[in-house]
């Protein structure tokens, strides 16, 4: 049986919100660590969209992003993608770094290893409960970075759920560290066998 | 005053004179921009995929190169446009992220771009000009008054082609 991407029905998109949950949960934990910080967070907001719609999100398409990209093998193939606002990324790395909240030179190369870094945290905490939950073998590969307009990056998920359906499935996660707050968002992009895998891993499919 | 008109992803407009068609922030999409000299009448598309063809799922038209010039040239001749007079101008199909190891995740935009150029030739539409492939997002506006391509980009500058 085939899973249609757009035939999901609203007990697949629950199941998949909860990884969401649980998954972001591990991430800001995760960050809470890296940073030495305390991490609060909002409960993570699992959303629909259509292709028409998409360039709206984080702001509209034209805001430069940093976009945090891994493949993913194992029992589980695909990618799984972390974007956040230029501006929070900055705060972030600003936090790891000791350097003033309110810098906003540009990334140098250690503070790009840093972003990566990040990536590889949140994204691996995120595959390590869907690892959890559903008994897989999940494994990221090291991170690509790209800053660019936000519409020309998600482009790079939504191509991929294009070839699944028309509408893009993501996370947006919202994480504080006292009153800085860090929108960020999730796109995870099973390849078309692999969402059949995971449905049937977590018995949702027969 | 002029009539600017948003074209989002896996969607296409055409419009008549005096209007500007414009699409943000396009990466490995390709954004396909037609235009009648003789009667002014444009149309832009933003498609993601290369080929309808390979897909289960084409209800949206708008989403495939290959189907969305068909229902584009179909919108522009609605409007009056003269079909053996439009040509044709590219932008996007930018590879985002640089992995080492080539898929087809990365190579989609080169493929968006390539399809797109096939479609155009096998319909006798020339194509003027193009600023396709790099590894950088563009935002892109079509002017009705000139047909003129207007190329933005963070870091890249911008250009008209």
């Amino acid at each position: 049986m085939a899973v249609n991407f757009d035939n999901l029905n609203n007990y697949h998109i629950d199941v998949l919100k909860e990884i969401g949950n649980i998954g972001a949960g591990n991430a800001a934990t995760a960050l809470a660590k890296m940073l030495n910080k305390k991490i609060d967070m909002e409960v993570p907001k699992v959303k629909v969209m259509e292709f028409k719609e998409v360039n709206e999100m984080l702001g509209g398409a034209e805001l430069p992003v940093v976009g945090l990209l891994l493949k993913v093998t194992g029992d589980l193939t695909g990618s799984i993608m972390f974007i956040l606002e230029n501006n929070a990324a900055h705060a972030l790395v600003n936090i790891l770094m000791g350097k003033p909240i309110e810098n906003r030179q540009d990334f140098d190369e250690i503070e790009m290893s840093a972003l990566k870094e990040l990536g590889n945290i949140l994204a691996g905490s995120y595959l390590s409960s869907m690892s959890s939950l559903t008994g897989l073998n999940i494994l990221p590969t090291v991170p690509e970075i790209a800053i660019d307009m936000a519409g020309a990056i998600i482009s790079v998920p939504a191509i991929e759920f294009g070839k699944l359906g028309d509408t893009v499935l993501y996370i947006e996660t919202e994480f504080i560290e006292g009153t800085t707050k860090v929108l960020g968002d999730f796109f995870m992009v099973p390849d078309m066998d692999s969402y059949e895998v995971l449905l049937r891993a977590l018995g949702v499919v027969g | 005053m002029e009539n600017t008109i948003k074209v989002g992803m896996a969607d296409l407009q055409a419009a008549r004179h005096p209007a500007v068609l414009t699409t943000l922030g396009l990466g490995s999409c390709v954004g396909i921009a037609l235009y009648d000299r003789s009667t002014l009448v444009i149309g832009l598309a933003h498609a993601m995929l290369p080929d309808s063809t390979q897909a289960k799922n084409v209800s949206n038209t708008a989403k495939f190169v290959d189907s969305a010039i068909i229902a584009l040239i179909d919108e522009m001749v609605k409007l009056g446009a003269n079909k053996s007079k439009i040509v044709a101008k590219l932008a996007g199909g930018a590879q985002m992220f640089s992995f080492s190891q080539s898929s087809d995740l990365l190579r989609i935009g080169l493929r968006n771009v390539l399809a797109a150029k096939e479609r155009l030739e096998y319909l006798g539409i020339p194509i003027l000009s193009e600023d396709t492939g790099g590894n950088y997002g563009r935002t892109i506006e079509l002017m009705s008054t000139n047909g003129a391509l207007l190329i933005k980009t963070i870091g890249y500058g911008v250009k008209e082609i």
